[in-house]
């Protein structure tokens, strides 16, 4: 039976460890020609540039072919095919499909209506689980260990799907937690339920300078625009966390920035140059884990 | 009122399955799910009668049906605390209590609209979930929770 990375409940926490420690002989090696012969669909239903052009180069550097679509105009899906089809026909041709697609459950679906693997790179508003084994990666690569963890979580906790898989996927891992947001994107009362019923220690807070100095890594997000459906609501609180150089005095030697990318005026450009600013090597890491993943699921690794 | 009475406002059947104690908000929901509507056998449903546990009930008889475990199981969807009679003969030869089944696939619809299931002909699947007594479904597709039961095709 094929196995399939949908969601990120979908990897134990030993699945997970492995394809960190995968993830990280794939950043040793570089490239190689372990997939060479192998090719690998790239399905995008909604454009993700970035997204794209990460699982793109993983598969490109493991000696796989890539083949797919970066947006469904002129593809006959946007004639009406269904998703069932589209996935049928495609997993006839390759060995493993990485998708993207608006609709929520739709990588799970696609999952069960074809006979190899299959990864979630985002579906709707749900999963995003090679977003969050990279982010756990880069945790572990800054901080060597992943145990005893203070993270605090900065921005759009309410509807920031990466927020809700990282915490959720750190709770095997002894973490303590900030949550900096502002009322109105504060964390939803069903993470909260999940950290107090595993004991997991947490604190909110409004104020972005109050747990700087108390933290490892410091989890910026973007507040999302398509995720408001009351424009007035947005307005509001767009610009509310604004990270500068001179805030950083006194915070942790060890303490990291990170951010999924892209991102909008939530971090100056003048962090960039401290020794505390990890988001781009952190999206490079995204290279290696996903090189894992694939390696992994086509049961190379 | 005592349920004597109310047993009296609604027909005795010969043979077939009484579902008694069905709150009475939730009968057309119940209808929806045995899908009484389109039935062959003569249905007889009483609704807004008294009930001592549950302020106003609902009743509904079908004559010469008998139904499958699993079919009546999904009624605890709407309605967890509904009893089933089975009569033989205008006698009620067995009572039945209803478990709320693990899975439910195909009945319900998600109640989120950017849900795969609500775009792509794909059957529902859903866990259940009982929180505060409450029945809440948990879609195996999208992973939100749907917290009224919302029967498919509507
Ligand atoms: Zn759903």
């Amino acid at each position: 039976m094929h196995k399939s990375l949908i969601s990120i409940h979908d990897f134990s926490k030993e699945e997970i460890l492995h394809i960190l420690e995968v993830a990280r002989e794939m950043e040793a090696t570089g490239s190689s020609k372990l997939l060479d012969g192998k090719v690998v669909a790239c399905l995008f239903f909604e454009p993700s540039t970035r997204t794209r052009l990460s699982f793109e180069t993983a598969a490109n550097r493991l000696g796989a072919r890539v083949i797919g679509f970066s947006d469904v105009a002129n593809t006959s899906i946007s004639k009406g095919e269904t998703l069932k089809d589209t996935i049928k026909m495609v997993s006839n041709y390759v060995d493993i499909i990485v998708m993207r697609h608006p609709l929520e459950g739709a990588a799970r679906y696609a999952s069960e209506v074809c006979d190899i693997p299959v990864v979630n790179a985002g579906d709707g508003a749900n999963q995003h689980p090679s977003q969050t084994l990279l982010d756990l990666y880069t945790i572990l690569q800054t901080q060597g260990r992943l145990e005893d963890v203070t993270i605090n979580m900065v921005g759009d906790l309410k509807y920031g799907r990466t927020v809700h898989s990282l915490l959720q996927a750190m709770s095997h891992f002894n973490p303590r937690f900030f949550f900096t947001a502002p009322d109105e994107l504060r964390l939803p009362a069903e993470y909260k339920a999940f950290m107090d019923a595993r004991g997991i220690p947490y604190k909110e807070s409004r104020s972005l300078q109050e747990h700087l100095c108390d933290c490892d890594i410091l989890y910026m997000t973007r507040v999302q625009q398509e995720r408001f459906s009351d424009p007035m609501e947005y307005e509001k609180v767009k610009d509310v966390y604004r990270l500068e150089r001179s805030m950083l005095q006194g915070v942790r030697d060890n303490m990291k920035i990170l951010h999924p990318l892209p991102r909008v005026g939530e971090i100056a450009a003048d962090v960039d140059d401290t020794p505390y600013a990890y988001y781009y090597k952190q999206a490079q890491n995204g290279m290696y884990v996903r090189m894992a993943i694939i390696a992994y699921l086509l049961g190379y690794k | 009122m005592s349920e004597k009475h109310t047993q009296l406002k609604v027909s005795a059947i010969k043979d077939g399955t009484v579902l008694d104690h069905i709150p009475a908000q939730s009968i057309f929901q119940v209808i929806d799910i045995l899908d009484l509507s389109h039935s062959e056998n003569p249905v007889t449903i009483g609704v807004n009668l008294e009930s001592r546990s549950l302020g106003r009930k609902g009743i509904i008889k079908i004559s010469d049906r008998f139904f499958a475990d699993e079919e009546l199981n999904r009624i605890a969807l709407a309605a967890p605390d509904a009893t089933v009679n089975i009569i033989k003969d205008y006698e009620v030869v067995q009572k039945k209590k209803i478990d709320l089944p693990e899975t439910v696939v195909g009945i319900a619809k998600c109640s989120n609209p950017m849900c795969v299931t609500n775009h792509q002909p794909v059957p529902t699947r859903f866990s259940t979930v009982v929180d505060h007594k409450k029945v809440k479904l948990l879609c195996h597709y999208c992973e939100k929770t749907t917290e009224e039961f919302i029967p498919l095709g509507h």
